[in-house]
């Protein structure tokens, strides 16, 4: 059976509503070949968690401009309670150092910052995606 | 063989290959620009002197001879007091204006009692009440400097402040400022942080905020119309000034349609732009708005007063632009997008901190990015000359075609039925999103140089960067238990009483929405209260986001 594309959640948790990032990154998943869910901002961490699970995403990124990926670690914990911790959470925006480090430590798999290039976003996303296919494998 | 002719030849032999470039709107640009790319137009009617129709050289006949761009730098951070300290800080380092940067939170209609803590205070001031605004502007004379608020649909903060005003014995014929991020359209459209009403309720609520400004506050700009979040949100140069002028030009009309007179609501629009390091093309895309916006406010709208002309705009320095590699090379960004702006003859500036993409700027950042202003205006001498760029054969000609694109992009938006149309079928953010993206791809391409990014890099350790500390968590709590003191103090009956009007008001077709909103303000009401009740009664906004 064909492996199916990569699946990715692009979305936005908190307040802030600036979604150029969220949207750049949507399109270029989805012209890479990818399944990508996209919402809108201000989406509430139960609804992400939910949509996870209904889509059986791989990834879910975050898409982060104005703090918001300060409540990220309750996304994370979330995920874990709803027995997802597979699924691969990735955050991108203006993220300072001491909160990526903060985000790392709280099992988030990797932070992007502005000026990565679109390709590089694609191949560590298809790279997630494979590792969550993995551990799913792994454990079945 | 001389003259022109002699030059392309001489050209054609230095440089190979294509010689004609594009701006980021699209704009083929030459080598060179002669008297033989000036268009028939006489220099009275395409350009005219400063102060007069259709203002291409500047909106005022004086303009920085007779005075300065403001200097209005946004701050907002923590708690208000945190905020006070900060605006007394930078008074004294020669801003000659305020902002007020609220929390998201604030953006978003809520009280700081109703959202997650750790939010709090991170990107803006938590400000819920009128008793938050006195601590706020405690000591600032806001009779005497302009205030401008972030503070969109329905401008609860500029309702505080005349609260505020009152208390202190201030007439608000006296306030001045502008209630910036008061364009609804454009935050449907991008940006989206600070929408919270659904886009038809708060077409209203803006119409009777400018009606009520108008009347009681006359001194008060009540509309900011932002072509910044499209820009930001990736709208070419071009499209950002078309989108912003057809969202003028449906406030206008609707302006209009309510039965109010062109020439007392116009002078009292303003606009708010992005400004990008594309110097030239940022520098004719002001130039030529202002032209159109005079022609629309005296062709369409029929205004007689040249007050009713005149484009006043804000400029910020694109944080778009700006880079996390090497990050003090923003301040060269940050300086030629503010060359940009000012020969763009803008009326108020704010400049970025160069750490912006690392968090809220720092005190240090904060303080290069007032210095910049004021190096550019006293060191360098940018002011001396009125419209420097006027006449130079290459702005003369861009000025004219970034306008042939602008109003190309405003008749097809016309033809939808206008702005309000237009994003609501999505045509806009798709047109949008489409650029963005085309951008990214060059620059992935190498097509467009960023240093540091895609070329010039350097190896960098990430613990160098700077960033700002987030506000102490306890002095969120403790703000936290005074919002839960002003709850109890207050009068609830005035409040419940005043909360009821103000919905009633929301169902009445001939009531003035923001009057009562003030009415609320005034006996306590909160930030959240009086956004929750216009959410129930005037529907909740989701943008309408395209990928």
């Amino acid at each position: 059976m064909a492996e199916r594309p990569p699946r990715v959640i692009v979305t936005k948790i908190g307040f802030d509503g600036h979604d150029r990032g969220s949207r750049v990154i949507a399109a270029c998943l989805r012209d890479a070949g990818m399944e990508v869910i996209y919402t809108p901002p201000w989406q509430e961490i139960p609804t992400v968690v939910k949509l996870t699970m209904e889509e059986d995403a791989d990834v879910i990124g975050i898409s982060s401009l104005a703090t918001d990926h300060l409540i990220v670690p309750k996304l994370v914990a979330a995920l874990r309670e709803a027995g997802l911790a597979d699924v691969q959470v990735i955050v991108g925006g203006i993220v300072p150092a001491k909160d990526e480090a903060m985000l790392l430590a709280c099992g988030v798999a990797q932070v992007f910052h502005p000026g990565t290039s679109l390709d590089d976003v694609v191949v560590s996303v298809r790279a997630l995606s494979e590792k969550r296919r993995a551990i799913l494998g792994a454990s079945t | 063989m001389n003259g022109l002719a002699q030059w392309e030849a001489e050209f054609a032999k230095g440089v190979v290959g294509e010689t004609t470039t594009y701006n980021r709107s699209g704009i083929g640009i030459k080598p060179l620009y002669t008297p033989q790319d000036q268009t028939g137009a006489p220099y009275e009617e395409a350009l005219g002197y400063p102060g007069q129709y259709p203002f291409t050289r500047g909106i005022y006949a004086t303009m920085y001879r007779g005075r300065s761009w403001s200097q209005r730098q946004l701050i907002g951070l923590g708690v208000p007091e945190d905020y006070n300290l900060r605006v007394k800080e930078i008074l004294d380092l020669g801003a000659s204006a305020l902002s007020l940067i609220p929390c998201n939170s604030v953006f978003r209609g809520y009280d700081a009692d109703d959202v997650p803590s750790e939010l709090l205070g991170t990107c803006g001031t938590v400000i819920n009440h009128v008793e938050d605004m006195r601590v706020a502007l405690d000591g600032v004379p806001i009779g005497e400097l302009s205030t401008a608020m972030n503070d969109p649909t329905p401008f609860t903060l500029l309702a505080f402040e005349l609260a505020v005003a009152k208390r202190r014995g201030v007439p608000w014929t006296k306030i001045t400022g502008t209630s910036n991020q008061s364009d609804c359209i454009s935050h449907f459209v991008a940006n989206h942080m600070f929408f919270r009403l659904a886009l038809q309720g708060a077409r209203r609520v803006i119409v009777d905020h400018i009606a009520f400004a108008n009347k009681h506050v006359p001194g008060w700009n009540p509309l900011s119309i932002v072509g910044q979040h499209m820009q930001q949100a990736g709208a070419t140069p071009a499209e950002a000034m078309a989108f912003t002028l057809c969202s003028g030009i449906q406030y206008a009309e609707d302006c209009i349609a309510a039965g109010m007179d062109p020439d007392q609501f116009l002078p009292r629009f303003t606009f708010f732009f992005d400004v990008s390091v594309s110097f030239f093309e940022e520098v004719a895309k002001f130039r030529a708005g202002r032209r159109i916006w005079a022609r629309l406010c005296r062709e369409r709208f029929g205004a007689k007063d040249p007050r009713s002309w005149r484009f006043k705009f804000h400029g910020q320095t694109s944080g778009v632009d700006l880079t996390r590699q090497q990050p003090l090379n923003n301040v060269a960004r940050v300086t030629t997008q503010a060359m940009a702006g000012i020969f763009g003859g803008l009326q108020s500036l704010h400049t970025d901190g160069y750490d912006e993409v690392f968090s809220t700027p720092t005190a240090e950042a904060a303080r290069i990015a007032v210095a910049t202003q004021n190096i550019l205006r006293e060191e360098a001498h940018l002011t001396d000359v009125i419209d420097p760029l006027g006449g130079s054969y290459y702005v003369e000609s861009l000025t004219n075609d970034m306008e042939a694109k602008i109003n190309g992009i405003i008749s097809m938006i016309d033809e939808v039925g206008g702005m309000y149309q237009a994003v609501e079928k999505g045509i806009v953010q798709r047109m949008i999103g489409e650029s963005a993206l085309a951008f990214q791809k060059k620059i992935d391409a190498g097509e467009q140089t960023i240093v540091g990014v895609n070329a010039y890099q350097v190896e960098e350790d990430p613990a160098t960067y700077p960033s700002l500390e987030y506000p102490d968590a306890a002095r969120m709590q403790s703000y936290l238990g005074r919002l839960a003191d002003f709850k109890k103090s207050r009068s609830n009956a005035d409040v419940e009483k005043a909360i009821g009007a103000l919905a009633k008001s929301a169902n009445t077709a001939k009531s003035n929405v923001f009057e009562h909103v003030v009415a609320a303000a005034e006996v306590g009401a909160t930030h959240g209260e009086i956004c929750g009740t216009l959410r129930k009664e005037l529907g909740f906004g989701q943008p309408l986001t395209v990928v």
